[in-house]
């Protein structure tokens, strides 16, 4: 056994370990988006109108395909861990390029909006282009939906990092049923972004649209 | 990987001694000496922030330093004390060393992990030093906006980036904990086998693990509103600047019971070790560290008493806080217990933790002055508050970290410390420590503010007593650097078990091996299960 498992009775218990932790972690990533998602929740309360307005100015187009592109990638990865655990080392490799391309394609898609909303003077600021009556608050909004994806974006770019690594592990044919906890937790990671964007889509692009 | 017994036995200290060997070391027991050198320097940093401010405050007018550098000196103090000494101290030094060999397992669930949390630590550190050298912060530890983000100069996006990134340190830790003490303990070892310190580490992580995070969006927030200049909390583009408090308070109240839940948990190994005892109520004290963490979730709207807030929420989070004195005093009352018709040696552990419960109690029975409403009103942001919560942290924590220093020192060093000067100590602390923060209840209560660089000339006396106690103190926090170094080189020699403890880490050599236990220990006994006091004095 190697220098940091000889605390473990055998793999299955290491394994587990690791997964048990892992879920803590993300316990943790979610209130650190929770506190995040909390301050939006109570500005939108105090500035109904002017986060509706804010949120008409988000591109939907853009947003949508991202969602079905975001999601795809999941399912896909998904796909990776049964292969994985059968060994089907070449399976799973496929998925996680397919999976990976996804990710990437969300990424440079985002950077594209981002592009766009910062040409249409969405950044708060004195050049912010929302303005008249009923606006009170879409600077807020603007500010969130930077910090918001921005950390999403970081997040996703880690999980890029993670997905090249299990990509590598199947390439060398190193998966197997008794070495999977690596894509394991890799894929709870990449679940979990899905599940932050789960949130942001309708906060962001939806909530204009309503009431 | 095959060795010989005469290997596995060498200890983890001798084993290896190369530079390298240390600084990529995964050994529990290595890595609490890494941390316990490091927040050892902040503790001195920090410490000398103090000395200076109890300078400055000898004379009314101020002694040494201008308001803006005195204003750098508290935020200085409080940031180092509070996010690199307090909170991490006791769970990184004593737990990383003792959790594993508690539970008898061989290290904790995630070594790497446990290293690459000191490296963030450390990083962290650097960064907040480098924010304070080159030109220091002045917003209080508080960061409260629009100060903040607005108007205070100085480095406040550098000493943020240093605590969110210990944060995360903070986080690796009590992952770490919670899975080891869920998935390592030795057979036999059930929860209400653990040792309380192990109750009371892992209501820290919990912490840790749910209210840190939310502190690091709250700074990067702030860090945000501060580079571009646009603003979260800023009311001018609608933002409330009381929702930056009720997020900094959501983790900083919690962060009040991480510096004082492994504090608890060290003096419950102490108390029954020197009275020969069973723990007094032993699942009422378990249950209290959980009560303790979850309660202190509940309460951080005390804080905000004056900011505001309404009148309603403060008077239920004025409840809610009177609450947090029910599980806390339940452990006082046990300590007690343990203590009554024990067989009590009065070596200087013991002092620490007798000195720990009185001060404890001080900040606690105070604490209730400021729950209750009205009071607070009158005391809130005078020197009342810095009293109270120094006898909790400094009194209380700081107490009980070099009561668990002093414990289990025989069983990290090998070495024994000197005892008379253990005890010299303790006790110059315990009355260095009054001295100093007795008299500030009164000039809180007779209306001085905090965080002035000056004072109206009726408070001198007062303020002088003060600061001739902190003379006292510092001279009793060096003293321990000095006899315990001492100690590393000329030190008796220490045996397993010195002080006759239960627990499975004082079954195995003093230091003990890179793999803690050549045999994996089964457990068959209740915690603390000391003789009856009848049958130690035929011994």
């Amino acid at each position: 056994m190697s220098e940091v498992t000889f605390q473990y009775e055998n793999e299955t218990h290491r394994a587990d370990t690791a997964v048990a932790g892992f879920w803590l972690f993300l316990a943790s990533e979610m209130l650190f988006f929770g506190g995040l998602f909390l301050v939006w929740t109570v500005y939108r309360q105090i500035h109904n109108s002017g986060f509706n307005q804010a949120s008409q100015h988000a591109n939907l187009l853009i947003g949508s395909i991202n969602t079905v592109i975001l999601f795809t990638s999941s399912a896909v990865f998904a796909a990776a861990l049964p292969a994985g655990r059968r060994g089907a080392n070449r399976t799973a490799f496929w998925l996680c390029v397919v999976t990976w391309l996804l990710g990437l394609a969300f990424l440079l898609l985002k950077l594209w909006e981002w592009k766009t909303d910062l040409g249409e003077g969405l950044f708060p600021g004195p050049d912010f282009s929302i303005t008249g009556p009923g606006s009170a608050g879409a600077p807020l909004f603007w500010a969130f939906y930077f910090v918001a994806t921005g950390l999403h974006g970081i997040h996703l770019l880690v999980g890029l990092g993670l997905v090249a690594w299990i990509a590598l592990m199947a390439y060398r044919k190193q998966l197997s049923a008794s070495n999977a906890t690596s894509l394991e937790v890799v894929s709870l990671y990449w679940a979990f972004v899905d599940v932050i964007w789960l949130m942001l889509y309708p906060m962001i692009y939806l909530s204009g649209h309503v009431g | 990987m095959s060795i010989t017994l005469e290997e596995a036995r060498e200890s983890y200290l001798t084993e290896e001694g190369t530079l390298r060997s240390w600084l990529l070391t995964t050994d529990h027991k290595r890595i609490a000496l890494l941390y316990l050198g490091s927040t050892t320097v902040f503790f001195f940093l920090g410490g000398i922030a103090a000395a200076a401010m109890r300078l400055q405050l000898v004379t009314p007018n101020g002694l040494i330093v201008s308001n803006e550098t005195y204003n750098r000196l508290f935020t200085g103090h409080g940031v180092i004390m509070v996010w690199f000494f307090l909170v991490p101290v006791v769970p990184v030094t004593l737990g990383n060393f003792v959790v594993p060999l508690m539970i008898g397992a061989r290290d904790l669930a995630f070594p790497r992990l446990n290293l690459f949390s000191w490296y963030l630590f450390v990083l962290g550190g650097l960064i907040a030093i480098y924010a304070l050298f080159a030109g220091g912060v002045d917003t209080g530890w508080t960061f409260y906006t629009p100060l903040s983000t607005d108007y205070a100069k100085g480095h406040v996006v550098a000493i943020v980036l240093g605590i969110f990134i210990s944060g995360f340190s903070s986080i690796a830790t009590g992952i770490n904990f919670i899975v080891t003490i869920h998935r390592l303990r030795a057979p036999g070892l059930t929860w209400y086998r653990l040792p309380i310190f192990l109750w009371s580490l892992y209501a820290t992580s919990v912490i840790y693990v749910l209210a840190t995070p939310v502190l690091a969006i709250t700074l990067v927030l702030l860090a945000f509103e501060r580079i571009f200049r646009v603003g979260v909390f800023d009311p001018a583009l609608g933002g409330d600047p009381l929702l930056f408090q009720h997020m900094f308070w959501f983790y900083s109240h919690p962060a009040v019971y991480i510096m004082i839940l492994p504090g608890m948990g060290v003096v419950s190994e102490i108390i029954p070790a020197f009275s020969g005892k069973r723990l007094f109520g032993y699942h009422f004290v378990a249950w209290c560290s959980v009560a303790i963490a979850v309660i202190g979730f509940l309460v951080w709207g005390h804080h905000m008493f004056v900011a505001g807030t309404s009148v309603y929420s403060a008077i239920v989070f004025s409840i809610l806080s009177y609450f947090v004195a029910v599980p806390s005093a339940i452990k006082v009352f046990n300590w007690l217990g343990t203590m009554h018709k024990g067989f009590v040696r009065f070596d200087a552990p013991m002092l620490y933790a007798l000195g720990f419960i009185g001060l404890f109690t001080m900040g606690g029975l105070t604490g209730l002055f400021l729950a209750a409403l009205a009071a607070d009103v009158h005391l809130t942001q005078t020197y009342f508050v810095v009293a109270h919560f120094h006898y909790i942290m400094v009194g209380g924590m700081v107490s009980a970290f070099f009561g668990g220093l002093h414990y289990w020192w025989p069983k990290i060093t090998g070495r024994m410390y000197p005892e008379m000067w253990g005890r010299v100590a303790a006790i110059m602390i315990f009355f260095g420590f009054n001295l100093t923060f007795f008299p500030q209840f009164i000039l809180g209560y007779e209306g001085m503010p905090r965080r002035y660089a000056t004072y109206p000339p009726q408070f001198q006396v007062l303020n002088v007593l003060s600061s001739a106690g902190a003379t006292i103190l510092a001279v009793a926090y060096l003293l321990p650097l000095g006899y315990l170094m001492w100690s590393l080189f000329r030190g008796a020699r220490a045996p397993a078990n010195p002080w006759n403890a239960t627990g499975l880490e004082w079954q195995t050599p003093s230091p003990p091996p890179h793999i803690n236990f050549i045999v994996t220990p089964v457990v068959t006994q209740p915690p603390y299960n000391y003789p009856p006091p009848e049958a130690q004095e035929h011994v």
